[in-house]
């Protein structure tokens, strides 16, 4: 019995949640023209994935990942801006969808933490220089 | 330093600990909802994904009567679990049409043979394009679009029979 278990999770197959047709045209091949490829990467890697949320779709092994960078390819191929494509991806699932901090009010202590934790080392060098001048 | 100053690692600790406490117990929703509720749907036209019904273009939905969108595919698991409750939407009159995700004619008549068909209207969707125009994130998912063809509501997930009030009430609205 222990062996038939044995045998059994051996031959085991996942059961995968993929659809059964090839991925995209451009999911997994790069553009001819290497500027437009250069451009495209540096957009991907800045795009999350809605399937393995935390990675972007230029990491994600994900169908819609390799959808979403077919569609990118495609349309920077076609000369559409990457700005453009990432406000567009914006329009359809919220900031959630780039990793690009924006400006808007709840990105705000991002911005103004590095502000915020310069001022206090500068406090905290200040007060150790005159500590010591005091000894 | 004086003696309040020396409390902050240890009030920033156990803040930090709290946070993670917290979502421990409670995790982050990881829904991503579409910012098109409210809006018109986008344009689309997709080819039919069975012989023996017609696609489904976005001006379709715009008849008149509200309607429902699944967007499903056959090799997701939870779409065959969400089938009884739209079958028994559409045995209470509800007007169903859908996105079928990459998928393929054979696998999709498979699938609807074994699990009934409610739609009227399939639309194949094989690069998710319109998928990703609509700002879904998955399968299933389902669309609460009015008669004029804005979309009203957004499931995400498989719909459950605790969900039909809501669909009933959602589609009566938006009348």
């Amino acid at each position: 019995m222990k062996y038939l278990v044995l045998v059994a999770l051996a031959v085991a197959q996942p059961l995968l949640a993929d659809s059964n047709l090839p991925p995209a045209y451009w999911a997994n091949r790069q553009l001819p023209n290497p500027q437009q490829e250069a451009e495209a990467q540096a957009l991907m890697v800045e795009l999350r994935c809605l399937v393995c949320q935390g990675q972007s779709i230029a990491d994600s092994d994900a169908e819609l990942a390799g959808d979403m960078r077919d569609l990118v390819r495609r349309r920077i191929a076609a000369g559409e801006k990457p700005s453009a494509i990432r406000a567009w991806l914006i329009e359809r699932y919220g900031t959630w969808i780039s990793y690009k901090p924006t400006d808007e009010p709840a990105a705000w202590p991002l911005w103004l933490a590095p502000i915020g934790l310069l001022v206090v080392g500068a406090w905290l060098i200040r007060h150790r220089i005159r500590l010591r001048a005091k000894r | 330093m004086s003696r309040g100053l020396r409390l902050i690692p240890i009030i920033l600790l156990a803040w930090l600990v709290a946070g993670l406490a917290w979502r421990l117990i409670k995790p982050a929703d990881p829904a991503v909802p579409s910012q098109l509720v409210h809006r018109e749907l986008p344009a689309f036209d997709l080819p039919a994904a069975l012989p023996s019904k017609p696609g489904l273009k976005s001006t379709d939905l715009a008849s008149g009567r509200p309607r429902l969108v699944n967007i499903f595919a056959s090799w997701c698991v939870p779409c065959a679990g969400e089938a009884p409750v739209l079958a028994e939407l559409k045995r209470r009159g509800v007007a169903i049409d859908a996105i079928a995700v990459r998928d393929t004619p054979d696998a999709i008549t498979t699938f609807l043979a074994r699990n009934g068909d409610p739609y009227q209207r399939i639309g194949s969707d094989r690069q998710s394009e319109v998928q990703i125009a609509l700002g879904s994130s998955g399968v299933p998912e389902t669309f609460v679009v009015d008669a004029r063809g804005i979309i009203r509501h957004q499931y995400v997930g498989p719909l459950t029979a605790a969900n039909i009030p809501g669909v009933l009430q959602q589609l009566a609205a938006a009348r």
